[in-house]
């Protein structure tokens, strides 16, 4: 049996408050080591609470929730987080914005300047370290928050609807190179989606929640070879997983 | 290109200047006419004459102390000024900073905040009076005390206001208490601790005025009430227009530190 990087056990989360909501409830998922996970589901299903549980930014209600054999307490750079809007510090430059996390670490630069400079590249930015996230295109922002993170090589890969924002055109273009960096290097990710396409096209398995309250309806293997790019998008694989998928979330909604 | 924009500023400078140019002249055309209140208000060309024998005229051991004398006076508001208003920032910043940060200290701090603030700080001349004697002290206290609020207010919403995604990214990458607050709240809180800093400058001037009027012995605001008391209206005329000028080349100054330090942010309006 493959080690699990994630284990979730009848997690449950409630915001607290005059109203309370339960986001969560009673959540089991286990994703292995090396895994490419899509959360795929309607918009108030959890999703992004399920992400910041596992990246530390919220606190479980109840139940089991650990990251790599180790319960979650705190963010930190082994899990790392892409946002949907980049999240970038508007008052620094690109290669300032790149090198935060291992320089808040207090690292020394030459630790750290070589695999920055290598990682701007393989984002297809090492012409633009000198520019401020304002001058950047919404797609170049999101290279940039996938940069910050890749250099602090970290073992779990949150991402929140990373490409929603983004145009069609550049968004099947950040998912090739999505592909591309994940076929080399082969981490555990958890992808938040609601984009069926995006979930078959990068993930080895789908998730798909239901919402009020918050569940895992299923687990979804995709049955893609790879590696893929994005001729995978009218593939017959493809096609037939994309029907299955939708059959399941309609049989889901009764 | 350039030389376009060049006329434009031209033009803007023309623009804004045309109202204040009228208003000298039609005020110095009454004067000739015998229209203005003989004695009380001097005609412009008298508070020229009248500031540039306070500026350059042989000081020293004459016994007029409205010559020679402008550069000392101007010098020793503008040293108040710079020390109570570096204090205020030197508290007011980290303050802000802290109280919008830190939810209990808000809860311990902030009330108080509010509840003194609405004390004008000429409401405290007495206080500071009797606190500090008539010195250096008591000037530099209502001064500090006067840019202290809205320096501490403005920095503490700048503070708050911080985008709650780009401190989340700070602590995923690692990034806690001292790095977070100097690396992410500050550099957040900066446009909003500017306009702290402007508002604030303006009060630092009243308070300057107002304490050497009544709680120190030199000053512009000295030589303001002084030469009232004297009937020389025109040097209080020529000192109000040193007042408003040293405002005016402060508050520039303030504006252009903010413009280098928030490129990000003019970048941003485009
Ligand atoms: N900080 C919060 N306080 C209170 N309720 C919250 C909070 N964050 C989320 N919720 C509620 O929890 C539920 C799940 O929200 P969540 O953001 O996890 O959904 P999501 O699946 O990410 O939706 P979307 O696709 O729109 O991003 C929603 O009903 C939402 O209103
Ligand atoms: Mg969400």
């Amino acid at each position: 049996m493959s080690s699990s990087a994630i284990e979730i056990a009848g997690v449950t989360k409630v915001y607290p408050g005059d109203n309370p909501v339960t986001a969560l409830e009673n959540i089991d998922l286990s994703i292995a080591d090396g895994e490419f996970a899509a959360l795929l589901g309607p918009s108030g299903c959890g999703k992004s609470t399920l992400l910041n549980l596992l990246a530390g930014f919220e606190t479980v209600t109840s139940g089991k929730l650990q990251v790599y054999g180790a319960p979650v307490t705190a963010p930190g750079p082994q899990r790392a987080v892409v946002f949907q809007e980049a999240a970038l510090f508007p008052w620094l430059n690109v290669w300032e914005n790149v090198v935060f996390g291992p320089k808040v670490q207090g690292l020394a630069p030459e630790k750290y300047e070589a695999k920055a400079r290598e990682t701007l590249k393989l984002v297809g930015l090492e012409n633009f370290a000198k520019h401020l996230p304002v001058q950047l295109s919404g797609g170049m922002r999101q290279r940039v928050g996938i940069a910050r993170v890749l250099v602090m090589e970290p073992t779990l890969l949150l991402m929140d609807e990373p490409f929603g924002a983004l145009d069609a055109q550049t968004r099947l273009t950040m998912q090739q190179l999505l592909l591309d960096v994940w076929e080399g290097l082969k981490k555990t990710v958890v992808f938040v989606t609601h984009d069926i396409d995006e979930a078959i096209l990068l993930a080895d398995t789908i998730y798909v929640m239901s919402a009020r309250p918050g569940r895992i309806a299923t687990r979804i293997p995709v049955e893609v070879p790879r590696p893929r790019n994005l001729d995978t998008l009218t593939d017959v694989h493809f096609n037939e997983m994309k029907k299955r998928i939708m059959h399941e979330m309609r049989a889901d909604q009764h | 290109m350039s030389s376009t924009l060049t006329g434009q500023r031209g033009k803007r400078m023309a623009l804004a200047a045309c109202l204040p140019v009228l208003f000298v002249l039609t005020w110095e055309v009454l004067g000739r006419f015998d229209l203005l209140i003989a004695g009380l208000i001097p005609m412009p060309s008298a508070v020229l004459r009248a500031w540039w024998v306070w500026i350059a005229g042989a000081g020293g051991l004459s016994l007029n102390p409205y010559s020679g004398t402008w550069g000392a006076n101007l010098w020793f508001s503008l040293q108040r000024v710079g020390e109570g208003y570096l204090l205020a920032i030197v508290l007011g910043i980290p303050l802000g900073v802290f109280i919008g940060w830190s939810r209990l200290a808000a809860q311990v701090v902030d009330p108080s905040i509010q509840w003194l603030r609405p004390i004008p700080i000429t409401a405290w001349l007495p206080f500071s009076i009797a606190l500090f004697g008539i010195n250096e002290f008591g000037a530099i206290f209502l001064i500090t005390l006067g840019a202290f609020y809205p320096i501490v207010v403005n920095t503490t919403q700048g503070a708050r206001d911080v985008d709650k995604n780009l401190v989340r990214a700070a602590r995923m990458m690692g990034a806690g208490g001292w790095a977070l607050l100097r690396r992410v709240i500050l550099p957040a809180a900066l446009p909003s601790v500017f306009t702290g800093l402007r508002i604030g400058l303006g009060i630092a001037w009243t308070a300057v005025i107002v304490a050497e009027m009544v709680a120190v012995k030199s000053g512009l605001g000295y030589v303001l009430w002084d030469a009232y008391y004297v009937g020389r209206m025109d040097v209080v005329i020529a000192d109000m227009v040193s007042i408003g000028l040293m405002g005016y080349i402060s508050d520039r100054l303030v504006v252009f530190v903010e413009s280098r330090l928030l490129t990000w942010r003019r970048l941003q309006s485009y």
